[in-house]
């Protein structure tokens, strides 16, 4: 096990990039601590795929280098790294059984057979295949499959991380409760660090305890699950993350007041200086109806269970608000007051409010 | 999953009235031919299973038979490892992959009497480039007119030449469908090239080999045109394969009895080994 | 470069060697051929093909094979289509045995056939025909035809099907403007495969015709055994029946491999 730090990393796809746009990673610069359980965010070519293969060795980054505990290892192939990986889709030996299927890591190594028998009936038992050990392989359900390719990644004890490349994308839905949880509770058994990539923000949510969000090649926050939610760092993971997503509202500023279609919006602190494009955000969780406040019409009401969304049009911009309980009626006039403690104001995107102490 | 729909037979209907046509009647004409014997205008006489016992206890047919198994056993064995080892030394992508398999293809294309032909022409002992190399700069006695050996080796290089290229095309085409993530998961567990081939490549290329393996044992066990033409089945009748053989009786001797014998148990005995093949290479799969 | 590419490589020089040999041979003199070994053509002479295009018996050679083996790719494709298409789609009785008792057709030794096939076609007096080396060269093609067809029609979902039933396309219609476009790499596989195995099969082609239809192929055969060795003819005239494939696989060279692939065993 150790800690790995990625340092200044870039990478492309092309022999001669020209511009930023040429960069499927620009400049990473990150740090995993031994032993966490990491998850890795974002949509679909936002390079986390690339980041993946980069820290297990299936791909050599243009630039930058890949430290195990202060070795460099940036120019060694996957072999000596001492990594496992799971793929998106199940990878199994089709004719050998289960048990060899768990077993080849351990026997490609020169384990002796005894340790390798006490580990895979081990990881067989964390997995819940003991009985399948006999059978073979190939003709198992893609949740089997699935699972064998993770024991296949945990069955050594002596990796440096194991990597989940969107392990569940095939699985049955009410199977990937059950798998994601599994591995939850494996994390907590084998204290390997673990990096999960996916662009299911459920899936990042409730796996990690730190979440990295990727964009366009660009880490855009770090943090615990929480501080994603309650303090994006870009609008980005404002939008990303939630159900709906942030709202945000182009607005004007006049040195430190901010001000929404003329009307003057308490932020959570003071604004960075700086200049640029800048919009007010909020969750729609923290927007209340009151009797004060912006005056808006109702557009939509959804009920989504627990509560509702309330859509409501202030001039030409849209802002949702969560409401529990009683709903205004389609076309009724309302009043919505934001929570002042978790109005953010952003600039290009970026934070650019200081947090209250 | 497939609908029971008798409807179906109504699609099959022009395939099977064509295949009724070109293969029923013709096989019943040979059936008729086998249990009858004729002198000729038309006249035949009942002969009942008299042929086929004559001919399973002639010693010509006997050696037909083990040159064919010999000819067939031969390529089977030199053609699928090289076409599979050709298939996994080729580039997975780039611009020379069509190149390679254009011209792979190539011989694949030219007339079987063309094939022939060609290869006649090839190793003439003092004026084809095989012919001459051998003889003249290596020294080595290299005439297939004279010498049975090297008819043998000419016809089996010869087949080599025209058919491996089947081989490689099918077993590329299933290494070309392994999802890349197979590759990297098997360097992520350490296996060598070897646990590579045996674990991945030679599972996924199973379905891809067992027609390769049986299109190879059908055309080789029914090769005519291209031995024919080389060697005419000599020197002698060290090159008569079970066709060459057959046609020399059917259209040579005009002896239909035995030919129509000899045609019913070379197409059953065709017919045995590619079902044993099929048994053989898919029983895993039933399990 | 990658060492392993020594392996193709030797293998593609292997088998051009014995081309390259016969394309030699083709542009020498019959003087030079007989006077013995020469790796080059010395004296580079065009009569070989000049003798083939200006003698009918040579170009209606061509003309016949070419004729034959595109009237059988187009009966065979046409019959296979449907039948494919039952047996990718329909489950009915005897349907499994019935694929199979078609596959045997292809194991059938053409040496078997031939003698039958002369009397059958004379019979119904179609001997020295297009049609008749077209429907015999029928025999191993449609099966195989409608293995390579079933393989690509079993991978488009059925749901495609049942969309076009339910936004109102009548059977035939459906068949030709959706599902045909969407296997057009299966029916140009297929096409492949009949165009190649009824151009090069000579056996058949030969018993089936005398004059009107002979195909290039026999024409050969008759110039190499009986006007002696007119080597240098004979490998002009072979060269040139290498070209047509060599287009034919030109065209089709990005689906090639894939074509056995997608049948099913």
């Amino acid at each position: 096990m150790a800690k790995i730090t990625l340092s200044n990393l870039r990478h492309s796809y092309y022999p001669n990039p020209q511009g930023p746009d040429d960069y499927a990673l620009k400049e990473i610069d990150l740090d995993w601590e031994d032993g966490g359980a990491y998850a890795l965010l974002g949509p679909s070519g936002c390079g986390k795929s690339t980041l993946l293969n980069i820290i297990s060795g299936l791909l050599i980054p243009s630039e930058g280098r890949i430290l195990f505990d202060d070795r460099d290892v940036t120019k060694l192939e996957p072999t000596q790294r001492n990594i496992a990986q799971v793929f998106q889709f199940p990878v199994i030996y089709d004719t050998m059984s289960v048990f060899d299927n768990l077993a080849f890591p351990l026997r490609n190594r020169g384990a002796a057979e005894a340790d390798v028998t006490r580990r895979v009936h081990e990881i067989a038992e964390m997995l819940e295949l003991t009985d399948m050990l006999k059978t073979r392989a190939a003709g198992l359900s893609p949740d089997n499959k699935q699972k064998i390719s993770m024991g296949r990644g945990l069955v050594r004890d002596d990796v440096n991380v194991v990597m989940f490349d969107e392990p569940l994308t095939v699985i049955d839905p009410h199977l990937k409760w059950k798998l994601r949880s599994k591995l939850k509770e494996l994390h907590q058994k084998v204290r390997a660090t673990m990096i999960y990539v996916t662009h299911d923000q459920t899936e990042a949510l409730t796996f990690a305890d730190q979440v990295v969000v990727m964009q366009d090649g660009e880490i855009v926050q770090i943090g615990t699950p929480v501080d994603l939610f309650e303090r994006p760092a870009h609008t980005f993971v404002g939008h990303f993350i939630g159900s709906p997503g942030m709202n945000l509202l182009p607005c004007e500023i006049n040195g430190q007041s901010a001000s929404f279609q003329g009307q003057p919006i308490t932020l959570e602190g003071a604004i960075t200086k700086g200049e640029g494009r800048c919009e007010i955000g909020i969750r729609p969780e923290f927007v209340a109806l009151s009797d004060k406040g912006l005056a808006a019409k109702v557009l939509k009401v959804s009920d989504v269970g627990r509560h509702s969304v309330v859509e409501a049009m202030v001039g030409e911009t849209s802002i949702k608000a969560i409401v529990e309980g009683e709903t205004p009626g389609q076309g009724a006039d309302v009043h919505l007051a934001f929570d002042p403690a978790r109005t953010r104001l952003y600039r290009d995107g970026w934070i650019a409010t200081e947090a209250k102490q | 999953m497939k609908t029971q729909n008798n409807r179906g037979w109504f699609f099959v209907l022009p395939v099977l009235l064509l295949v009724a046509f070109n293969a029923l009647i013709p096989i019943m004409t040979v059936v008729n031919y086998s249990v009858q014997e004729t002198f000729g205008n038309n006249v035949f006489f009942w002969q009942g299973l008299d042929w086929f016992q004559q001919l399973l206890n002639s010693d010509r047919f006997h050696a037909a038979l083990g040159r064919q198994f010999l000819f067939t056993g031969l390529i089977l064995v030199i053609e699928i490892p090289l076409g599979i080892i050709i298939a996994l030394s080729m580039p997975r992508q780039g611009v020379w992959v069509p190149v390679c398999l254009v011209l792979m293809a190539l011989p694949m294309l030219i007339p079987w009497n063309v094939v022939g032909a060609m290869w006649n022409i090839f190793t003439l002992p003092d004026i084809g480039l095989l012919g001459y190399l051998m003889n003249h700069t290596l020294g080595i006695n290299y005439d297939m007119t004279q010498n049975p050996l090297a008819a043998w080796v000419t016809i089996i290089t010869m087949d080599v030449w025209h058919w491996t290229s089947l081989v490689v095309l099918l077993s590329y085409a299933g290494l070309v469908s392994i999802p890349d993530a197979y590759y990297q998961a098997a360097k992520i567990d350490g296996a060598s090239n070897w646990s590579v081939f045996r674990y991945i490549q030679l599972p996924k290329m199973k379905t891809v080999l067992t027609i390769a393996i049986l299109l190879r044992f059908m055309d080789s066990f029914n090769i005519y045109t291209e031995p024919f033409v080389l060697t005419g089945g000599g020197p002698g009748n060290s090159t008569t394969l079970l066709s060459i053989d057959l046609v020399k009786i059917a259209l040579g001797q005009f002896d239909l009895g035995p030919a129509a014998a000899m045609s019913l148990i070379y197409f059953a005995i065709t017919l045995l080994v590619s079902w044993l093949f099929y048994t053989l290479m898919t029983k895993d799969d039933a399990k | 470069m990658k060492k392993r590419y020594i392996i193709p490589i030797v293998y593609i020089a292997f088998l051009m060697l014995p081309i390259y040999w016969l394309v030699a041979m083709s542009f020498k003199t019959t003087n030079e051929i007989l006077a013995g070994f020469s790796l080059f053509p010395q004296t580079f002479t065009l009569a070989n093909y000049r003798v083939i295009f200006t003698d009918p018996t040579w170009y209606w050679g061509y003309i016949n094979s070419i004729s034959y083996v595109t009237l059988n790719t187009v009966i065979s494709v046409t019959v296979a289509l449907p039948a494919a298409y039952a047996f990718s789609r329909y489950r009915f009785l005897g349907d499994k045995q019935l694929f199979f008792w078609l596959l045997t057709n292809r194991m059938a030794p053409a040496a078997v056939f031939a003698l039958p096939f002369f009397q059958l076609y004379s019979a119904v007096g179609i001997f020295d025909t297009y049609l008749a080396v077209a429907l015999a060269h029928t025999l191993f093609n449609v099966p195989l035809a409608v293995w390579i067809l079933e393989g690509f029609m079993g991978g488009v979902p059925k749901e495609l099907d049942e969309t076009a039933y339910v936004d109102g396309y009548s059977f035939p219609r459906f068949f030709v403007t959706i599902f045909l476009p969407t296997i057009k790499a299966g029916v140009g596989v297929a096409a492949f495969f009949c165009f190649m195995f009824s151009w090069v099969e000579l056996l058949l082609a030969k018993t089936l015709t005398a004059v009107a239809a002979k195909p290039i192929a026999a024409t050969m055969t008759k110039t190499a055994s009986s006007a002696g060795y007119e080597l240098g003819l004979l490998a002009a005239a072979g060269t040139l029946t290498i070209i047509p494939g060599a287009i034919v696989i030109y065209f089709v060279r990005n689906y090639i491999a894939k074509g056995f692939a997608l049948g099913r065993v």
